[in-house]
């Protein structure tokens, strides 16, 4: 049952990864830029929604608040500074973005000051369940597996049945192409980065609840995302929810089982030790697993 | 995409260099050396501590500047490395102070010598693991799998609490040199001095080298390189490992310097300054990077003396110079001599 409700943790925390991974494989995909400055979304959205329940002590205001500050934030974000790397390389892609993680992050500081903010559970989400006799399971967590599924979902719907998503599929594979045919690339990117910040901000949003919210969570999870990304293939949103799920699964549960898997060969004081440190970076190492096992090609950018 | 803005920055260049700079060179130097002791004349003890951070800053820019300014690997881990030197030599310290051994195999030392190739060695040894699996890729995915990997080694550190974990590691003294007063603020940064300079002159025969005329191939027109019978992952991996040791020797320089080290010396933010160092000096130039720790340490020191908030000024900057300005700082001064 223990197993059980780990594997749920680890789907639960999985759809968390794949909202932020789907918008920096999708941003990426199209528009061939790396956004640090995801993470910032994540953490616009959370914050405004932690704000808007406070005040309001509603917690639909406090989603569409979430989820309206984050596309807002990324909306700006693209026109201001986004469009003006496109053409450029890399580097400064990565420094512009950069310059505004440390803007916004401590912007954020000087509004909201340093300490986290806790979000309290919406009191008709804050009970559990019994799923199967002996496991009791937090709705508020099902309530994020159901919404983290319904978005993958749609979005699948999105991308292979709707005319923005044939664009979206066009554009990762053949840039150049769509442009030729007239599509209004610029339109199309400014979409692609609000779905983007949109997604951001609703792991945010309900990321609140689950853990505090502070400055510098975003830099957390747009890391791992940037992992499981790599793990699912660059460009393919596909990979990032299969990518997701094997990083949130590994996660959770090398964290929940791994001290007493070591206990079991070696002393107690040298088994947690071994086993924070392992569990610490068990992501990591399934990254570094798959780029052992992959060629070379298939990792290679798409250009 | 890379290869042509960061052909175009250092355009002009050649890697001859004509007496009058050997000799601008060698006065800069002096002056160097002599900044303690006017310091002291002037009665702020504080620039030879400013001085030192800058020179090992300016080792740790010049690594990455090998990997980013010359081979056009835009890595987004060096602070790894940086900090996998520091823990070298704070690890070996704390051995040696409770006379202990690490894994109860190697013994610790005190002596700054053997600490500082112990980083050099077990940072190029990183690099090389690290290197060898993220060099697979280009592009996004390699700035993506260094960021990575740097994270994991931050939260390796972090879970290690034996060495001090999230807190880091405090030093009750600075290593000791035989015949020299290492410890000694002045011979400290004299010390530091020599490494940076010594680590220039490596530099400058690395790039003038055939290595380094094959590795900015490599960053002009890999097509090309591979054309004429080279093997670009070789080439690539052996840049990144020497960039790794110079790196992890700064970072161990810096830790018996503060007389302490945490994981916040290999935190991605300080990846990113060590990036934003190359690029405000100006990437692929020779004394870039000096320049570029300079300033930065500089506009770091003046901002925060100024206000709380230094970082978002320093982003403000940061941003502006990203998107307004093209070969850093060196370029400037080329410029304004009318080179």
């Amino acid at each position: 049952m223990i197993i059980l409700e780990q594997i749920l943790n680890g789907v639960q925390f999985g759809l968390t990864l794949f909202l932020m991974s789907a918008g920096l494989t999708l941003i990426f995909g199209i528009m061939g830029v790396i956004n640090l400055a995801h993470g910032s979304l994540y953490m616009i959205g959370a914050y405004a929604a932690a704000l808007t329940a406070v005040r309001t002590g509603s917690v639909w205001l406090a989603l569409v608040g979430g989820l309206a500050a984050a596309a807002l934030g990324g909306i700006v974000i693209e026109f201001a500074v986004v469009r003006r790397l496109y053409a450029r390389n890399h580097l400064d892609q990565v420094l512009a973005t950069f310059a505004l993680v440390l803007i916004i992050n401590q912007g954020a500081n000087m509004l909201l000051g340093r300490q986290p903010l806790f979000v309290a559970m919406p009191p008709a989400l804050s009970g559990s369940v019994t799923l199967l006799p002996g496991l009791t399971y937090p709705v508020y967590r099902l309530l994020v597996i159901a919404v983290g599924a319904t978005v993958a979902a749609g979005l699948f719907a999105m991308i292979h049945g709707t005319r923005i998503g044939m664009l979206v599929r066009a554009g990762a594979t053949h840039r150049q192409m769509v442009r030729a045919l007239g599509v209004n690339v610029a339109l199309l990117y400014t979409a692609v980065f609000g779905i983007g910040a949109l997604l951001a901000g609703l792991a945010g949003v309900i990321a609140g609840p689950i853990t505090s919210v502070q400055v510098g969570m975003g830099e957390q999870v747009l890391i791992l995302a940037f992992v499981v990304v790599v793990i699912g293939g660059l460009g393919s949103v596909r990979g990032a929810f299969f990518g997701a799920i094997a990083a949130g699964l590994v996660d959770t549960l090398s964290r929940a089982f791994l001290p007493t898997l070591f206990r079991q060969i070696m002393d107690g004081s040298n088994a947690d030790a071994l086993a924070s440190g392992m569990s610490a970076i068990s992501i990591y190492l399934l990254m570094a697993l798959v780029l052992l096992m992959r060629s070379q090609d298939l990792l290679a950018e798409k250009s | 995409m890379t290869s042509d803005t960061l052909e175009a920055r250092r355009s002009g260049r050649t890697y001859a260099f004509p007496m009058s700079r050997i000799v601008i060179f060698v006065i800069a130097v002096a002056i160097l050396a002599l900044v303690p002791a006017g310091a002291t004349a002037l009665h702020m003890p504080s620039v030879t501590g400013f001085a030192t951070q800058v020179l090992i800053y300016a080792i740790a820019a010049m690594s990455l500047n090998l990997i980013l300014g010359y081979g056009g690997m835009v890595t987004f881990g060096h602070a790894a490395f940086f900090g996998v030197g520091g823990y070298v030599l704070g690890i070996l310290y704390q051995h040696s102070a409770q006379r202990s051994a690490f894994l109860a195999l190697v013994p610790g030392t005190d002596n700054l010598a053997v600490a500082l190739l112990a980083a050099v060695l077990i940072g190029a040894a990183t690099a090389a693991v690290i290197g060898s699996l993220s060099l697979r890729t280009r592009g996004v995915p390699f700035i993506m799998i260094t960021l990575a990997f740097a994270q994991m080694l931050f939260f390796l550190f972090v879970s290690l609490k034996t060495y001090g974990g999230d807190d880091g590691l405090m030093m009750r003294r600075r290593d000791v040199v035989p015949f020299v007063d290492a410890r000694d603020d002045i011979s400290y940064y004299l010390i530091c001095l020599t490494l940076a300079v010594g680590w220039l002159v490596l530099t400058w025969c690395l790039v003038r080298s055939r290595f380094g005329a094959v590795l900015s191939g490599l960053r002009q027109n890999e097509r090309r390189m591979m054309a004429i019978g080279i093997a670009p992952y070789r080439y690539r991996l052996v840049a990144f490992v020497i960039a790794g040791a110079g790196a992890a020797l700064a970072g161990a320089l810096m830790a018996n310097y503060l007389r302490f080290v945490s994981p916040d010396m290999m935190h991605w933010t300080k990846s990113g300054e060590l990036m934003m160092m190359v690029i405000l000096g100006g990437a692929g130039t020779l004394f870039g990077p000096i320049l570029g720790a300079a300033a930065m340490l500089a506009l770091e020191t003046a901002l925060a003396a100024y206000t709380e908030n230094w970082q978002f000024y320093l982003g403000i900057i940061l941003l502006a110079v990203v998107m307004t300005t093209r070969g850093g700082l060196s370029a400037l001064l080329d410029r304004a001599s009318g080179r």
